[in-house]
């Protein structure tokens, strides 16, 4: 074993080097010319920061579009999902609770047009995003608690809609907190 | 057409748009051709040097192991100890604790055999040093390790009668800074110009919108997420893997990630072609695995889509499929094609939690990681599909009467013997551990542990049992991945998955390696008309089944307790 040992130790010296030390500081070199250096890209408001934004954030009021149901609340302090099974009783229960909730807080919404989304916890816990179908049908709570029109929300969600990847992979997307910023700049 | 699975056949069209000229290049840096990187030869001269190690030595199978086990031991006791004693080492800005013995013992193995289990979370229990001169450095040389063995054997096959099989420190040198650096570069660049941390600062702490004090964790992220998938690794910079979205931004991102952890596996099957220079032999290959790849993900694509039955019994539609564990710039079909990705190579990465897919899905993931040889990890996918090769060899050869041969070399009872052994050891040790861990639950042991066996599992019934089964099938297939619910950084888990880990690995390396480099050795018999082709689709066909039967055989009792119970209590 000898006859390794030593060749072993010094390789793995240098492979150490070139892995840990010299290929991080390269990669965070080449980010500092990206949006947001390297540091994650922010979202301010009046110049302070109010969120990242690719992390989404929680919103219980009922004026504001309302993100995912999280298992972190959306403190990205950790990150995780509810690791619930498809066929557990209990989460089964907790799935049915957000759905009547769901529907005392948005009066006339039809049970078969929720969105899975807005009743099932993102893997993250950290999800940003709706489907344009999640935040469409939050409209007419909104609308009526701020007074605006919903065909003016209406468009404002469709404005906010990120199409696929080139027009052709993916869903489409909607961010939550974008669009609650753009929500409190409608007069 | 839908976005969505026009998404997914993107992918892997240029998965394999790379994989291919990847192939070929990573053929000529083993043969010593010329190549694009030559300008890394100084670099490595200076290196050898230093190193005192004569790159043209070259090395018998038993030498190659030898070097391997060496330097892997070396890399094990390294890891352990910064893990432990990682709150006294620089870099932690958040202040993180050091781990304890047990679970630095598993970690260190998990990193060190390319599984990447991890029972911490990686914004709390490591550090951006450990991170960094842990986690990163094993997720290059662990993955460098598996090709290194797999050159040997392809050295093997390539001569006539031969004992000498390449320089491991050459190929595990050159596998770095040839192949894994420069492509990580490229995916890391390409991670941070899409929103993923790349500096050294600490977590955030920020107001949000509606006024809540919220962290947001960060670090120099990317480059670590790049060689994890390129490495086939799968453990993730974040706790919630590649679903965090710090860690896994957008569509292209995700499309980056799943190419990534694609293209080495696959391009190695290529480079077999044009290494040994039988090209025919390689595309039978490819032919099978994507057959294998393919009726396990179609299954999985279609439960997702589908939802699930339970939501859908409460008059929720679920036209965007089912969503707990999912995220919704993903959508599910990117997140069942990444789920059968992720189990067939044995990365372990994931962008949707596992433990809250649907029943078929599950056991298309177990499947997968059973079988553990559909393109699998980087370099011993195929070192495990060579064992399944010289099984078909064998049993083609008994069924029309001739002495098995692979490659003008006769197949004998030393060889068999030790491909029996690695076929078997796959199935004894997930089910010798589920069991244990099942008898644990079911008779009441360790009322003095800390962690009680009763508060192991976070779903009842077959789900349960599902958690156990799935673990242990990750560890012995040196994935990572997990169906997270499970309470696992305790003892009997940290050792009980830290032994299957060490077993799993090396001795699948070992073995394939042993019978090329004594197949090798032996006269060399020219091909005739009586010679059972190993090029055919016949032979792919034989070889398909013997993969079939041993991971059906073996592994249906269990499953028909977990996955397949639950199916039929949902549907």
């Amino acid at each position: 074993m000898k006859r390794y040992f030593f060749p072993a130790l010094k390789l793995t010296l240098v492979l150490v080097l070139l892995t840990a030390g010299i290929y991080p500081l390269m990669i965070a070199g080449i980010a500092k010319m990206a949006p947001g250096k390297g540091d994650g890209v922010t979202i301010e408001k009046n110049g302070l920061v109010v969120g990242y934004a690719n992390v989404g954030q929680q919103f219980t009021g009922d004026n504001y579009f309302q993100s995912r149901p999280s298992a972190v609340g959306y403190n990205s302090a950790g990150s995780g999902g509810s690791n619930k099974g498809p066929s557990n009783p209990d989460y089964l229960q907790v799935v049915k609770d957000r759905i009547d909730t769901f529907l005392v807080h948005n009066p006339g919404v039809k049970r078969s047009d929720i969105p899975a989304e807005l009743v099932t916890a993102s893997g993250s816990g950290l999800d940003p995003h709706l489907s344009p179908e999640g935040a469409l049908i939050q409209v007419p709570r909104i609308a009526k608690l701020r007074n605006i029109p919903e065909q003016k929300l209406r468009d404002l969600v469709n404005e906010q809609t990120k199409a696929p990847l080139a027009g052709m992979f993916g869903p489409a997307t909607v961010n939550v907190l974008k669009l609650n910023l753009a929500l409190d700049e409608i007069k | 057409m839908n976005t969505e699975l026009l998404g997914i056949i993107a992918t892997y069209a240029i998965t394999l748009l790379i994989a291919f000229p990847l192939g070929r290049y990573i053929a000529k840096v083993f043969a010593g051709q010329r190549t694009l990187l030559d300008f890394m030869g100084p670099l490595e001269r200076g290196i050898f040097r230093f190193c005192g190690i004569d790159p043209r030595e070259e090395m018998n199978w038993k030498q190659h192991l030898k070097a391997l086990l060496t330097i892997n031991m070396l890399w094990f006791v390294y890891a352990f100890f910064l893990l432990i004693f990682q709150d006294k080492l620089p870099l932690n800005p958040d202040q993180n604790v050091g781990q304890t013995p047990d679970l630095a013992f598993n970690t260190a193995i998990s990193f060190l055999v390319n599984c990447n289990l991890q029972h911490y979370s990686g914004e709390s229990g490591v550090t951006y040093f450990t991170q960094l001169f842990v986690i990163t450095f094993l997720q290059f040389v662990s993955a460098a390790t598996g090709i290194a063995a797999l050159v040997a054997v392809f050295k093997a096959l390539r001569q006539k009668t031969t004992s000498q099989l390449g320089n491991f420190w050459d190929h595990l040198l050159k596998t770095t800074t040839r192949i894994l650096l420069p492509i990580c570069i490229v995916i890391a660049g390409i991670l941070a110009f899409r929103g993923t941390p790349a500096s050294f600062a600490g977590k955030d702490t920020i107001v949000t919108l509606q006024g809540d004090t919220v962290q947001v964790s960060r670090g120099p992220a990317a480059g670590m997420i790049a060689i994890k998938h390129l490495g086939t690794n799968g453990g993730g910079w974040f706790g919630a893997n590649s679903i965090h979205p710090l860690e896994n931004p957008d569509y292209l991102t995700n499309m980056t990630e799943a190419i990534a952890q694609l293209i080495i596996p696959i391009a190695m099957v290529f480079a077999l072609g044009f290494f040994i220079q039988r090209k025919k032999f390689a595309y039978v290959i490819f032919g099978v695995m994507t057959a294998g790849m393919l009726a396990l993900l179609i299954p999985t694509i279609i439960s997702e889509v589908g939802g699930n039955p339970a939501i859908s019994q409460m008059g929720i539609s679920q036209a965007t499929g089912a969503m707990e564990g999912k995220e919704v710039r993903f959508g599910p079909t990117a997140t069942a094609y990444w789920s059968t990705i992720t189990t067939i190579v044995s990365t372990g990465s994931v962008n949707g939690f596992h433990d809250s897919t649907m029943p078929m899905t599950g056991m298309m993931q177990l499947i997968a990681m059973m079988t553990n040889c559909f393109y699998g990890g980087c370099g011993v996918g195929i070192l495990n599909y060579f064992i399944f090769i010289i099984i078909a060899v064998f049993i083609s050869g008994l069924m029309v009467g001739r002495t098995p041969e692979f490659m003008g070399h006769k197949v004998e009872a030393r060889e068999m013997k030790i491909a029996a052994i690695i076929a078997l050891l796959h199935p004894f040790l997930i089910l010798a551990g589920t069991a244990l861990s099942s008898f644990a639950i079911a008779h009441g042991w360790g009322a003095g542990w800390a962690t009680q066996p009763g508060a192991w599992l976070n779903n009842p019934g077959y789900h349960g049992f599902s958690e156990m089964l799935y673990e242990y099938t990750s560890a012995a297939a040196n994935n990572g991945s997990g169906f997270e619910g499970l309470t696992d950084n305790n003892i009997f888990w940290n050792v009980s998955t830290g032994f299957v880990l060490i077993l799993s690995r090396f001795l699948p390396i070992i073995g394939p390696v042993a019978i090329a480099g004594i197949l090798a050795s032996k006269k060399h018999v020219p091909e005739s008309a009586g010679t059972l082709r190993t090029d055919t689709a016949t032979f792919g066909i034989m070889t398909f089944a013997v993969i079939v039967i041993i991971a059906a055989l073996a592994f249906f009792p269990a499953l028909a307790l977990g996955p397949i119970a639950e199916y039929f209590s949902l549907y």
